[in-house]
């Protein structure tokens, strides 16, 4: 690891988020489960009694430790490069996508026999009507219209159809275009809850909602504006190295906090830029990967969760609250244990969920964590180092994908400007969906370095 | 707190009127079922009838027990604000020229947490009560008010945009000179009206009442006008129809008689002339520009009120020739409706039983004082309904026509 930023972290906090999140642990008591954490919150926020829901996992966990990906890997990251409005379509995004993970791999066309598509920008078509435009004729096709959460479980669903044989090279692809006016038309139709109970509502869009949500939460935990900011600054430092990134400018602190308000207590800086591009990743066996001389990732561990707490008057947790347990059960590994964490960051409120969701501290203990941590990738807690949504852009679906892939190059050496020194275990997790007044699904990954 | 609303400055006449924009209009067919409520001003959300939980938003089936028997019904409109939030920004044209603009999340008592627009003086985490109001698009809107009353609270722009106040706005009551008129004249003064344009279809034929409605306030202004006859109508649209923001049709013609026991048409004809006739010729002159003037600021054209009677929805064969006049009536004025949406510009049809004047004078009691039907009317403006039975007759007719259409048949022929 590198040094960190000497300012910043607490004594011992400084190698690293493997090595913060063991101090957080063993400064707490080592990490709860989820159900702990959620009965203590209930417990303590004067909002208990609209607050409190069922213990989480208490219906619908399963009880069966889920099978390991052995001989399962990810391979070819790659990034369509990102820009603000396209006249393309968004079957030009995932054929550019489809070509350069073939380009990567040196395959032929017909050595995909599985493709896994997500875009909100393809109707009419789907996956399948893609098929035909791309001239591929795959036996394994997946369409996940599942927004931010769709790298996640596009890799989940990939991962098991090689490993059962059903394919051997699934290529998993994301892309939207932003023409000028897509991004309306996509909100008000984005679904029925939406056009019946958010679109009529001032019509804020995804702005509006997670305005709510940042309300709620600042007042709940205390955290300020300066706690956001923090996260945003340092996103936009890694995005500097990050060539792909479509925000150029050094961001400042006073920067982020003169912006101008666009849903209190959300302002400019606090808001992802929708664009177009795409991203895509290759899943293949093991084996594969090294006679083609890949670099590639193996799967520790996957979780996904749909509807989580749906009793909770308005979220202030996420489904990985539900099954952090059982991600980090499969893999054998602990929060403590991760070197990079690649989160879903359309908002910076919903990266504190994560931190605390995925065992980095305790519910309502992030806005403190933020103030303790550093979080560019020499940082000691390497976080978000492509710059995230917030500063590499939202190219729809691919906004899904971005975590994932960037862990990706992270994991196999191969993140350029943006590497962080000796990373071997990482974390990606997503988070998409706000069907109504909340992000629906969420999932996370956790990640090794392979040998190749 | 609300500041009060500013008298409104004389209009700029070379300025540009801007054109009504509305609020996003598309919903499911289910989602209409609220719509149903808020017309007539009740708050009611989708329950199962298997387990009793409350939806919302509005579902095929049961977010708990998937049941498909959701009945819409009253639920408790208590909730405490979660999350509030100021938006100053909108991807809506209607919205971006209204912002700021409050909206929150509200956990209602009933259960689920809804999004609502927030009223101003709603405090962050406090007790809120929750309406279901008519927003421009003519769809029905949750809009979280204080739980109590708050001083001027009628004049936030929300309450403005979600209702018909007529605070500072100008009204035609078409027939001043009627029973119904004058009091609906002198509602509409008490409720802040800036002027009220009083039409006289009867210049020959003097009435104390109506001139001492005139005398009484300067901000009354008489204007003659006859609903039967197109160049009256047309003469004052000409002269008043640029600045009338809300028109009360209380214009109406009232005689016994059925079918069967005349011997031509006359009498249903002048019913018609003046209940069907009269309301189009009104709303041909005076509609389209109210449609143009529909967001031309604190004194918008927002409203027309027909004042219909509750026989409009079954009839009576004692009034047979009249009742005919009152359902076509209410046809037109369902079309009327349709047409104004398009602006944004509300409908209102006020149902009322017998009310206590000249030509009810046969009709045993109960019958309705004017003044509590011209309250009726204003109150819907203000709060913002659409759909108005106004006393204890027209409430009976409502329900037995809902209960039983058929037995209400029988019951009026008797």
């Amino acid at each position: 690891m590198s040094p960190a930023d000497q300012s910043e972290p607490a004594a011992g906090d400084r190698r690293g988020p493997a090595a913060a999140a063991k101090a957080a642990a063993a400064a707490q008591g080592g990490i709860r489960g989820a159900g702990d954490a959620a009965t203590r919150v209930g417990g303590e926020t004067p909002d208990a009694v609209h607050l409190r829901a069922p213990e989480p996992g208490a219906q619908t966990a399963s009880p069966r430790r889920a099978r390991g990906y052995d001989g399962v890997v990810v391979t070819a990251p790659l990034t369509v490069p990102y820009v603000r409005y396209s006249i393309r379509s968004a079957h030009w995004w995932l054929g550019r996508a489809l070509a350069g993970l073939l380009d990567t791999a040196g395959f032929a066309k017909g050595a995909v026999d599985g493709v896994c598509v997500s875009s909100f920008t393809l109707a009419p078509d789907t996956a399948v009507g893609l098929m035909q435009h791309l001239g591929m004729s795959p036996r394994w096709l997946d369409h996940i219209p599942m927004g931010g959460a769709s790298g996640v479980v596009a890799l989940r669903r990939a991962a098991r159809a090689v490993q059962a044989g059903d394919a051997e090279v699934v290529a998993c692809i994301a892309g939207d275009t932003n023409h000028v006016d897509s991004f309306r038309t996509t909100l008000s139709q984005f679904s029925r809850f939406a056009q019946d109970a958010v679109y009529p509502y001032g019509a804020g869009g995804p702005n509006a909602s997670f305005a709510l949500l940042t309300d709620h939460y600042m007042r709940q935990y205390g955290a300020t504006r300066e706690d956001f900011g923090k996260l945003c600054v340092a996103q936009r430092a890694n995005a500097l190295k990050n060539p792909h990134a479509l925000m150029r400018k050094p961001l400042t602190l006073d920067q982020y906090l003169a912006a101008r308000p666009i849903a209190d207590p959300i302002h400019l800086f606090d808001c992802v830029m929708p664009c177009a591009g795409a991203e895509g990743f290759l899943v293949m066996t093991e084996a594969r990967a090294r006679a083609l001389g890949l670099p590639f990732v193996r799967v520790r561990a996957t979780i996904e969760r749909h509807n989580a707490f749906p009793d909770d008057a308005i979220q202030y947790r996420g489904g990985w609250a539900m099954d952090r347990d059982a991600l980090y059960a499969q893999a054998g590994l602990a929060p403590a244990d991760v070197d990079v964490l690649e989160t879903y960051d359309d908002y910076p409120v919903i990266n504190m969920l994560q931190f605390e969701d995925l065992g980095f501290c305790e519910k309502g203990e992030a806005p403190e964590f933020v103030r303790r941590q550093s979080f560019t990738t020499d940082g000691s807690f390497p976080f978000n180092t492509s710059g995230g949504q917030l500063s590499v852009g939202q190219a729809g679906a691919a906004g899904g994908y971005l975590g994932l892939v960037q862990l990706v190059r992270q994991l196999t050496g191969t993140a350029g400007a943006t590497q962080v020194e000796g990373a071997r275990i990482g974390l990606a997790s997503g988070f998409g969906m706000i069907n109504y007044d909340r992000g629906l699904c969420s999932g996370a990954a956790l990640l090794e370095r392979g040998l190749s | 707190m609300t500041e009060p609303l500013a008298r409104p400055k004389k209009k700029n006449p070379v300025a540009r009127t801007r054109r009504a924009t509305l609020p996003p209009a598309a919903r499911s067919r289910t989602a209409l079922g609220l719509v149903r409520a808020a017309a007539e001003g009740r708050f009611e959300l989708q329950v199962c009838a298997d387990c009793g939980a409350v939806q919302y938003p509005p579902r095929e089936v049961c977010g708990q027990c998937l049941s498909a028997r959701l009945a819409w019904q009253p639920v408790a409109d208590g909730g405490t604000l979660v999350a509030t939030t100021v938006l100053r920004h909108s991807n809506d044209l209607y919205f971006r020229e209204r912002l700021p603009w409050r909206i929150g999340t509200v956990k209602m008592d009933a259960g689920p947490s809804v999004l609502a627009h927030v009223h101003e003086d709603c405090a962050a985490d406090g007790r809120v009560r929750l309406a279901l109001a008519l927003d421009r698009s003519g769809n029905a809107v949750l809009h979280a008010l204080p739980e109590r009353s708050t001083p001027n609270m009628q004049d936030s722009p929300q309450m403005r945009e979600l209702g018909c106040d007529p605070k500072y706005r100008r009204v035609l009551v078409s027939d001043g000179k009627s029973a119904l008129g004058l009091a609906v004249a002198q509602a509409m003064l008490a409720a802040g009206a800036s002027l009220v344009f009083v039409g006289d279809p009867t210049p020959w034929q003097t009435s104390a009442a109506f001139d001492r409605l005139v005398a009484s306030d300067a901000r009354v202004q008489r204007i003659e006008l006859d609903v039967t006859d197109t160049d009256s109508v047309d003469r004052a649209a000409a002269e008043i129809g640029g600045k009338v923001d809300i028109v009360v049709n209380t214009a109406g013609h009232l005689r016994d008689g059925g079918i069967l026991g005349a011997t031509d048409v006359i009498l249903a004809r002048n019913a018609y002339d003046v209940n069907v006739l009269g309301l189009m010729r009104l709303a041909q002159a005076f509609g389209p520009a109210m449609c143009f003037r529909a967001a031309d600021g604190t004194n918008s054209a927002v409203a027309w009120v027909n004042a219909l009677s509750v026989y409009a929805l079954a009839p009576l064969p004692a009034r047979g020739a009249w009742s005919a006049s009152q359902a076509a009536a209410l046809s037109a004025a369902q079309t009327l409706r349709a047409e104004m949406q398009h602006a944004g510009v509300r409908v209102v049809n006020v149902f009322s039983g017998p009310i206590d004047e000249e030509w009810e004078q046969l009709t045993p009691p109960p019958k309705l004082a004017p003044a509590a039907v011209a309250k009726a009317i204003v109150a819907a403006l203000v709060d913002g309904r659409e759909d108005v039975h106004v006393g204890d007759i027209a409430e009976d007719i409502r329900e037995r026509l809902r209960d039983n259409a058929k037995a209400l048949e029988r019951e009026l022929a008797r």
